[in-house]
């Protein structure tokens, strides 16, 4: 059982939702995104999405794309993303990487693979890397032993939700919203249908992102989802010293037992 | 338009989208479906009589094609001799190339049932040209354009808004072409279901370089014939820009199965490659994913883009079309760079020589053919695309050559 499912399997026993945060390396600075994971890792994280910062991230929305672009202003350097990811582990949490394609293909796939697993990073998340392009990445992350967590979206068809959910390992990502990044005040109705479609093709865990910035969002999603990421509402915590509370808030919303449908 | 203008080619990827390992479809799932759509639909309308009727229609009475082919002969003592032949697109409707891909995408928009088009663009041609058949079609329009391309190209940009498309100035990275794809993608994945993404080069993900490419095809298919007819025989050279690659990917496809024709790509130099200011992604890029296809790009060791520099902000873009990555792997084309201060020495030669104003994109294959032109020799014949006409470009040549009233 990879590092990821015995935290979804965890979850399952105690009959709750994990709880998944996002925060870009090197935000606000690389020492200061090393805090305030190990901040959201004390304070209720289960698993840490630790992204990449990329000059064109065509996924996310405002909050993300300034977040992102304040640390490459800060001289982020992809290399130090795997001492980011190092103080993760060294705390007890359990991180993922969340990065576009290009910058892990500069590097060098079974480079990036190595260098992550070295670090005690479990796997990765890739928004822009579809199973159909990932030869290359399907080798590197069975080579070392990392989980591959791809994107399953609304507009997915059956067979590539089939596709994906056979190419993932660890736990599939599903976007509750046709749109980019960002904390939205209604979580999508499109979540549970598309979870539901999810689960007739796979077991495996399903956590739902794009969105989320309340406990009463995450509760929501922990009726009917294995995980429940989030993101921006992170990221703007970070700015108002409020990143204990907010997952604090959030770990107690992934444990409320779900009312009678 | 030619028969068989938009007919497969032995040339065309395999069918995820793949020249060798460039092309194919890096990008979100979210989008997949669409991309999926757009490509079931265009591999059906690209054998349709209907469709292939009415694109040929619209590129006759309205476009205005076939456009001419000029004879350049008072350029040409100033390129060794050789003879140069101009492709005149600058004719076309709207002032370029751009129209032939914009009607060949709005009706498909049409036939997928979708009423909103949005679309990026650089120097405002590909956004003007989208704004004009959204007019003509009926459909909402919406044009990301990088701050920094709304203000050197206002002009452009009163003209879209005059055509009734809402052009939205981005704000985001370095304010240029990049990020205005960048914003329409993020636009495209929250409104998919009924928006097209009518992208204007020959790049991203599959299907759009086979589409573009096609739509342009027309250019070489007629360049091909009318230079036979008025030189008797086929030229040495085909000279085109590379921004994208839209333009030079349509010429290049008429002379493509002539092996003794050179394909030859001129790249934006801006201040000369050994600069860091330049956008020459197929002399000096390395290969990365950028806006949905496995290419050249310009980019650090880290892998982030880098951002390009040209005078010519239609050819100030940090990737290039996945088939010329193709075409100059395999030796088919070539690709060269022309710096900012020779594409503009051409533009005024090609001004007062011919009286023929040139857009700065175009102008990078004069000044190409000038360099083509005297290796030739006076038996050389080179036919050069002149992808666009040079109004828009009015305010960069008044600063460039001070042309102001005051001089």
């Amino acid at each position: 059982m990879s590092g990821l499912s015995s935290v979804f399997a965890t979850c399952r026993a105690e009959r709750r939702a994990a709880l998944i945060g996002y925060l870009p390396a090197g935000f606000p600075s690389v020492e200061g995104s090393k805090d305030v994971l190990r901040t959201m890792v004390s304070a209720g994280c289960d698993i840490v999405e630790v992204g990449l910062p990329y000059s064109d991230p065509v996924m996310d929305g405002p909050t993300i794309q300034r977040a992102s672009e304040e640390a490459l202003r800060g001289g982020f350097r992809v290399r130090d993303l795997f001492g980011v990811v190092e103080s993760v582990a060294a705390a007890g949490g359990r991180a993922v990487v969340m990065t576009y394609w290009n910058p892990v293909l500069r590097y060098g796939v079974d480079a990036f693979a190595r260098d992550l697993a070295a670090a005690g990073g479990l796997g990765l998340i890739t928004p822009d890397l579809v199973p159909d392009e990932a030869s290359e990445w399907m080798a590197a992350s069975e080579a070392h032993g990392l989980d591959r967590i791809f994107l399953v979206a609304p507009s997915s068809t059956e067979e590539r939700i089939d596709l994906t959910a056979r190419s993932s390992s660890g736990f599939l990502y599903a976007t509750s919203v046709m749109g980019v990044t960002g904390a939205r005040d209604v979580v999508s109705s499109a979540a549970p249908a598309l979870v539901k479609r999810v689960r007739e093709h796979t077991s495996m865990p399903v956590a739902v992102g794009l969105g989320v910035r309340s406990g009463a969002q995450a509760a929501e999603l922990a009726s009917f989802a294995d995980g429940v990421i989030v993101g921006s509402a992170f990221v703007s915590a970070v700015a108002e010293n409020r990143v204990a509370e907010l997952t604090a808030e959030l770990a107690e919303g992934v444990r409320q037992v779900p009312a009678p449908a | 338009m030619s028969p068989g203008q938009l007919a497969p080619t032995p040339h065309d990827p395999d069918e995820h989208g793949h020249w060798g390992r460039w092309g194919g479809r890096y990008m979100p799932e979210a989008l997949i479906a669409a991309v999926d759509e757009l490509a079931a639909f265009y591999e059906k309308a690209r054998v349709d009589p209907d469709f292939l009727d009415e694109f040929a229609r619209l590129l006759r009475d309205y476009a205005g094609r076939p456009s001419l082919l000029t004879e350049a002969k008072k350029f040409a003592e100033h390129a060794g001799g050789a003879r140069v032949f101009l492709k005149r697109e600058d004719l076309n409707h709207t002032g370029s190339h751009k129209i032939n891909n914009v009607l060949g995408q709005a009706l498909l928009t049409k036939r997928m049932g979708k009423k909103r088009v949005i679309a990026e663009t650089g120097a405002g041609q590909h956004g003007v040209a989208t704004a004009t058949a959204c007019a003509l079609m009926g459909l909402d329009c919406v044009i990301y354009m990088g701050e920094v391309d709304t203000e050197r190209q206002a002009l452009n940009v009163a003209r879209m808004r005059l055509l009734g498309a809402e052009v939205i100035p981005v704000k985001t990275g370095s304010r240029t072409l990049k990020d205005a794809i960048n914003e329409a993608l993020r636009d495209w994945v929250a409104n998919v279901d009924d928006t097209h993404y009518l992208l204007g080069t020959a790049a991203g993900p599959h299907p759009f370089p086979v589409l573009v490419r096609d739509f342009h095809r027309v250019i070489g298919i007629e360049a091909r014939a009318q230079v036979l007819e008025q030189a008797g025989r086929l030229p040495d050279v085909v000279a085109a820009c590379v921004g994208g690659g839209s333009n030079a990917i349509g010429i290049f496809h008429g002379f493509i199965d002539d092996p003794s024709v050179r394909l030859v790509g001129l790249e934006p130099g801006g201040d000369g490659i050994d600069t860091d200011r330049h956008g020459a992604t197929l002399t000096v890029g390395t290969p990365g994913s950028l806006h949905g296809a496995m290419s050249y790009v310009m980019q650090d060791e880290d892998g982030q883009i880098t951002e390009a520099h040209s005078i010519s902000a239609g050819l100030d873009y940090p990737g290039v079309g996945p088939e010329h990555a193709h075409l100059k792997d395999i030796g088919r084309a070539e690709y060269r760079p022309v710096t900012d201060a020779e594409a503009m020495e051409a533009f005024a030669l090609l001004s007062r020589t011919e009286g023929i104003i040139p857009a700065i994109e175009s102008s990078h294959a004069l000044a190409g053919a000038l360099v083509l032109g005297r290796e030739l020799g006076p038996d050389g014949l080179i036919v050069v695309n002149l992808s666009g006409r040079g109004d828009k470009d009015m305010d960069t040549a008044i600063k460039w050559f001070g042309l102001g009233a005051s001089s």
